[in-house]
C-alpha cells in the first residue's frame, strides 16, 4: 500500500478561482469542516482573468433594468439552450451577491451618487456590469480569498486532484499529490464541489492558463456523471495576435463598451454589415448612435461591436480568411480615435483601461491612446460541463457538486460576457450551501485504499519510462494544434472525423510518455497527468460538436451553417458507458414555465 | 453601412505603422541566447546555461517555457495568467525582480547570458520555485475587513469615487512578493516573523484607509506586524510591477497613524472621546 497524508472534510471543495472560494465560504458558513484545493497558489486562479465586469441587475446606472430583462438577455444569447431555471435563478441572485461582495470590502468603481457604477457589454440591453477598471476579477478572487483565510477552511496549496473516489454509488472523496513533494493525499470527504474552470489549455490559441486542462470535466467524467453541451466553446473575439509569444492573450471586451471599433484592413467598420435578425432591434444602424449608446445616452441601440461573442467572432474570422485582415492575421481594434470626441481621451482610456493600457505598452510597443490594436479570435471559455440540477447544483452521482465554468445550463449555446463572474458567485454560493446539507445527512464515506494504490501506480508510471519514451510536452502541442486546426472556430464533418482519429493516436502515444527527474516539483511530470484529462475532454468536445449538425453559438458548422429549430429542443449529454465507451445522447429540454414564457416574449 | 472613409483609413494607416514597426524593432528572424538558470533542491544548487532560440515578441517566460519542452522537462517554475495579472512568475532576471512573463528578450542584452535565479528572500524549493507560505500566514494575523452598517436600508453603501480611488490603487496588488523579496528586513535579515512585509503593510493600508471599514489596526502595525522596521529606502516600490507607491502612499500614512496614536497622547485622548479613527494624516496619493 502506498503511503498517504489522509485528511477527513465535511465538504471537499475542488478549485479555489471565484465559485470554488464562494463555494468553501458558503459551506464552512454552514457549519461543515471545509477542504479547499487549489492547483495554484491561493488567488491565482484564472478569475483573475476577468477583466471586464460582472453582471447584476442592480438598477444603478438604468433604472429600467431588472431580473426579468437580464433572463431574457442570457436566454437570447444562449439560443435558449440554456436551463432555464438556472438563468432564472440567475438573474434573480445575482445582485445579492455582488451587494455581498461589498460588504466583504470589495470596491467597485462609483456612480455621481456613490453607488455601484455599471458599464455597457455585449448581449446586455442595459449597463449592467459592475465592476473595477479592467481588473474585475482581480478584485473578486483577492476579496474572497481574504474572507476565506479567516474562516475555517483548510487550504490545501500547489495540490492536483487526479481521481475522485466513490464508495458504491456516492461520492467519497479524492485522491491528489502535492506540488512540491510530489506526495500523495487522500480526501475523504461526504460531498465533493467541482470549481475547476474550463478546457482552454486543449487549443493552441487560448487565453486560459496552463491549469485549464479539463480537470473537473474530465474527473466527473471517469467518476459516471453526465456532461452537457461540450460542443459549446466560446472563441472571445478580442485576443491579441501580436507578437506570438502573446497570441490568444485577451483583449477585454470593456474596449468596445468604452466605445472601441473593429475596422478591416480597407477601413470599413464591417461589424455594421451583417446584424442577426434577433437583434436587429436593438443595435444601432450608425456609427453616431453607437457611440451615444456607449456613452450612456439611453436613448441610443448599441453599436455592432457589442452584438454577443460568437457573432464578432465570426465576423473577424470572415475579414480575416477573405484577405481584409490586419498584416499579423487579425483586425484593426480601436479606441484611439475617440480622441475626436472627448478632449481628455488619453486620460479616460488611462483610467477605464489601465491593463489593457500596460499590457499592450509592455507586450506589443503599442500605445493604445495613439493607435489600434491588431485582435483575433482565443479560446475563451466552454459553456458546456457537468450536467447538474439547477437548484442544488448536484450532478448525477450523489455528493458530486459543480460550479462555475465547470458546470453547464446557465449559458446554453454561448455566454454573455460578464455573466461569469456572476455565475461563479450565484452557483458557488448554492453549491457550497447544498453540498453542506447534503454531508449533514451523510454517514461517513469509505475510502477504498486498494482504489487509491491502483490510481497512484498508474500515476507514477511516466517514471517508470523514464528516458525511454517521449516528453510530455510534444504530444500536448500536438494535440492543441490539432483541437485548433480540426474542432475550433469553423467545424466540418470530416475535420471532426479526422480529430478523432487523431485522438487515438495521441491517447497511445500519452500512454507512452516519460518523464525525467524526481517527484518534487516536476512540470513534465504534471503535464503528463493533465495530458490524460486534455485528451478525455478533448475527445468530448469532438464528439458533441459531431452531433451537433447546425450552427448555433459558439458551434459553426461550415458544413451547415444555420440554425435548425429541431436542434433547439435537446442538450447533447455525454456520459462513460458501461464497458467505458464515450455515450452521446440527445436530452429533451424540459419546457419553460409560463411566466418565463412570457418574460422572454416580452424583452424580444 | 459605409463608415467615414477617410477617418478610418487613418486608423489602418496607423495600425500598419505599429505593425510595420513590431516586426523591426525586435527583428523578424530568430538568433540563439544563453540563458543561465538556477538549478537546484532546497538551499544547494547551481547556475546552469541553456541555449535557445529567441524569436520576435519573446518574454522570459517563454524562453524558460521553450528550455522545458527542448529536454529540460521538470526545470520548476511558477506561472498562471502570462499577462502579468496572477503574480506568479516571479524571479529575479539579471539580478533585479522582475515578473519573467512581462519581461521581454528585446530589453535585455541577449549578447551576454540573461540569469535567471529564484526569489532569493524566501526559502528555496526547487530551480525558481521558492516558499512563500509566510506571506499567506502574515495575512491572517491582520485583522479582517469590518465594515461600518449599511447607509441604505437594502444594505449598500454609499461611497464616492475619490474615496475609492485611494483604496483601490492598493488593491490592484497582485501579491506577487517583488515588494517582499527586495525588502532588506526579509531579504537580508529574514525577519519574516516579526516583520509582515511591504505588501501586507499595503494590505493593512487599504483596510485602514478602506471608506467603509471601521478596525484601527495601529496597535497591532506597531506591536506584532514590525511596521517599525521599515526604514523607507523605498525599493519596493521600484520593483512593483502594478506601479503601487508602496511607500509613500501606504507605508508613510500607516507610520503617521501608528507614531500619532503611540507618541501624542493629547491626540489620541479626542480620539477617544470622539470614539473616531486615527486623524487622518493618509494624503500621501496626492500626485
Amino acid at each position: 500500500m502506498a503511503e498517504y497524508q489522509r485528511h477527513e472534510h465535511d465538504v471537499l471543495v475542488i478549485g479555489a478561482g471565484g465559485a470554488g472560494l464562494r463555494a468553501a465560504i458558503e459551506s464552512a458558513h454552514s457549519g461543515a469542516s471545509v477542504g479547499l484545493i487549489c492547483k495554484s497558489l491561493l488567488g491565482k486562479a484564472h478569475t483573475v482573468m476577468a477583466e471586464g465586469g460582472i453582471a447584476a441587475a442592480l438598477a444603478n446606472v438604468d433604472d429600467r433594468d431588472n431580473w426579468e430583462v437580464h433572463f431574457a438577455d442570457t436566454m437570447r444569447g444562449g439560443q435558449y439552450l440554456n436551463n432555464w431555471r438556472m438563468a432564472e435563478i440567475h438573474a434573480k441572485e445575482a445582485p445579492d451577491r455582488v451587494k455581498e461582495l461589498e460588504a466583504l470590502g470589495a470596491v467597485f468603481d462609483r456612480t455621481a451618487d456613490g453607488r455601484i457604477l455599471q458599464r455597457n457589454f455585449g448581449g446586455h440591453k442595459y449597463p449592467r456590469l459592475a465592476h473595477v477598471g479592467d481588473r474585475t476579477g482581480l478584485e473578486i478572487i483577492r476579496t474572497l480569498q481574504d474572507h476565506a483565510v479567516h474562516q475555517p477552511i483548510d487550504v490545501h496549496m500547489e495540490c492536483t486532484i487526479v481521481s475522485l473516489l466513490k464508495d458504491g454509488n456516492r461520492i467519497s472523496g479524492a485522491l491528489g499529490y502535492d506540488r512540491e513533494r510530489g506526495r500523495f493525499k487522500l480526501f475523504e470527504a461526504k460531498a465533493v464541489v467541482l470549481a475547476t474552470g474550463g478546457i482552454g489549455r486543449a487549443f493552441s490559441v487560448t487565453s486560459n492558463s496552463w491549469e485549464y486542462t479539463g480537470d473537473g470535466q474530465a474527473l466527473a467524467y471517469n467518476a459516471g456523471a453526465s456532461l452537457q453541451d461540450m460542443e459549446f466553446v466560446q472563441f472571445h473575439p478580442t485576443g491579441m495576435v501580436w507578437p506570438p509569444s502573446v497570441r490568444g492573450i485577451l483583449v477585454t471586451e470593456g474596449v468596445r463598451g468604452e466605445g472601441g471599433i473593429l475596422v478591416n484592413k480597407e477601413g470599413r467598420r464591417f461589424m455594421f454589415d451583417d446584424i442577426p435578425e434577433n437583434y436587429r432591434g436593438q443595435t444601432a444602424d450608425n456609427e453616431e448612435e453607437g457611440w451615444r449608446y456607449t456613452q450612456g445616452d439611453k436613448n441610443a441601440r448599441r453599436p455592432p461591436e457589442l452584438l454577443t461573442r460568437d457573432h464578432v467572432a465570426r465576423a473577424i474570422m470572415k475579414e480575416v480568411r477573405e484577405g481584409r485582415g490586419s498584416p499579423h492575421g487579425g483586425v484593426f481594434l480601436d479606441i484611439s480615435w475617440i480622441s475626436s470626441k472627448l478632449s481628455n481621451a488619453e486620460e479616460h482610456i488611462k483610467k477605464k483601461l489601465p491593463s489593457m493600457y500596460h499590457q499592450f505598452k509592455q507586450l506589443a510597443d503599442i500605445d493604445i491612446t495613439k493607435e489600434p490594436m491588431e485582435v483575433g479570435p482565443t479560446t475563451h471559455y466552454v459553456m458546456g460541463g457537468i450536467r447538474v440540477d439547477g437548484d442544488t447544483q448536484m450532478s448525477s452521482v450523489p455528493g458530486l457538486f459543480a460550479a462555475g465554468e465547470v458546470g453547464a445550463g446557465l449559458h446554453g449555446a454561448n455566454r454573455l460576457g460578464g455573466n461569469s463572474l456572476s455565475d461563479l458567485l450565484v452557483f458557488g454560493m448554492r453549491a457550497g450551501k447544498y453540498a453542506a446539507e447534503f454531508a449533514a445527512r451523510q454517514s461517513s464515506a469509505k475510502v477504498d485504499t486498494q482504489q487509491a494504490d491502483a490510481i497512484v501506480r498508474v500515476a507514477l508510471e511516466p517514471f517508470d519510462r523514464a528516458g525511454g519514451g517521449e516528453g510530455p510536452y510534444q504530444v500536448e502541442h500536438d494535440l492543441q494544434t490539432m483541437m485548433q486546426e480540426l474542432v475550433g472556430i469553423v467545424r466540418r464533418e470530416g475535420e471532426i472525423r479526422r480529430a478523432l482519429d487523431a485522438l487515438k493516436t495521441l491517447k497511445e502515444r500519452a500512454r507512452k510518455v516519460s518523464v525525467t527527474g524526481n517527484r518534487e516539483y516536476n512540470p513534465g511530470w504534471h503535464t503528463a497527468l493533465d495530458l490524460q484529462n486534455l485528451l478525455t475532454v478533448s475527445e468530448i468536445v469532438a464528439r458533441a460538436a459531431l452531433e451537433r449538425k447546425e450552427s448555433r453559438g459558439g458551434h459553426f458548422r461550415d458544413d451547415f451553417p444555420e440554425k435548425d429549430p429541431s436542434y433547439g429542443k435537446f442538450n447533447i449529454v455525454i456520459r462513460r458507458g458501461a464497458n467505458g465507451e464515450m455515450q452521446v445522447t440527445r436530452e429533451p429540454i424540459p419546457e419553460m414555465r409560463e411566466d418565463l414564457k412570457k418574460i422572454v416574449e416580452e424583452n424580444k | 453601412m459605409a463608415s467615414n472613409q477617410s477617418f478610418a483609413q487613418n486608423i489602418v494607416e496607423s495600425g500598419q505603422r505599429a505593425a510595420a514597426r513590431s516586426n523591426t524593432s525586435a527583428g523578424t528572424e530568430t538568433r540563439a541566447g544563453t540563458f543561465r538558470i538556477w538549478r537546484g533542491m532546497g538551499a544547494s544548487g547551481q547556475l546552469e546555461d541553456y541555449s535557445t532560440s529567441v524569436s520576435e515578441g519573446m518574454v522570459v517566460l517563454d524562453a524558460i517555457h521553450q528550455i522545458q519542452a527542448e529536454g529540460a522537462t521538470d526545470l520548476a517554475v511558477r506561472w498562471n495568467c502570462k499577462a502579468g495579472k496572477c503574480g506568479s512568475c516571479s524571479a529575479e532576471i539579471n539580478g533585479m525582480p522582475r515578473l519573467l512573463c512581462m519581461t521581454r528578450l528585446s530589453e535585455l542584452d541577449l549578447e551576454k547570458p540573461v540569469t535567471v535565479e529564484p526569489m532569493r528572500a524566501f526559502p528555496p524549493v526547487k530551480d525558481l520555485v521558492t516558499d512563500v507560505s509566510s506571506n499567506f500566514r502574515a495575512k491572517k494575523r491582520i485583522r479582517k475587513f469590518t465594515p461600518r452598517p449599511p447607509d441604505a436600508p437594502d444594505g449598500t453603501w454609499r461611497m464616492a469615487q475619490s474615496d475609492a480611488d485611494r483604496v483601490q490603487e492598493f488593491r490592484k496588488c497582485i501579491e506577487c512578493f517583488l515588494c517582499q523579496d527586495v525588502c532588506h528586513v526579509l531579504r537580508d535579515h529574514q525577519l519574516h516573523e516579526q516583520f509582515v512585509g511591504p505588501r501586507l503593510l499595503v494590505h493593512a493600508a487599504q483596510l485602514e484607509m478602506h471608506p467603509l471599514d471601521i478596525l484601527d489596526r495601529t496597535d497591532e502595525l506597531k506591536e506584532s506586524h514590525g511596521i517599525g522596521y521599515c526604514n523607507i529606502t523605498k525599493c519596493c516600490t521600484k520593483v512593483c510591477p502594478e506601479h503601487i507607491t508602496i511607500t509613500d502612499n501606504a507605508i508613510i500614512p500607516l507610520k503617521e497613524r501608528v507614531v500619532d496614536n503611540h507618541y501624542d497622547p493629547i491626540a489620541k485622548l479626542v480620539r477617544l472621546m470622539r470614539g473616531s479613527k486615527s486623524t487622518d494624516t493618509g494624503q500621501g496619493e496626492a500626485r
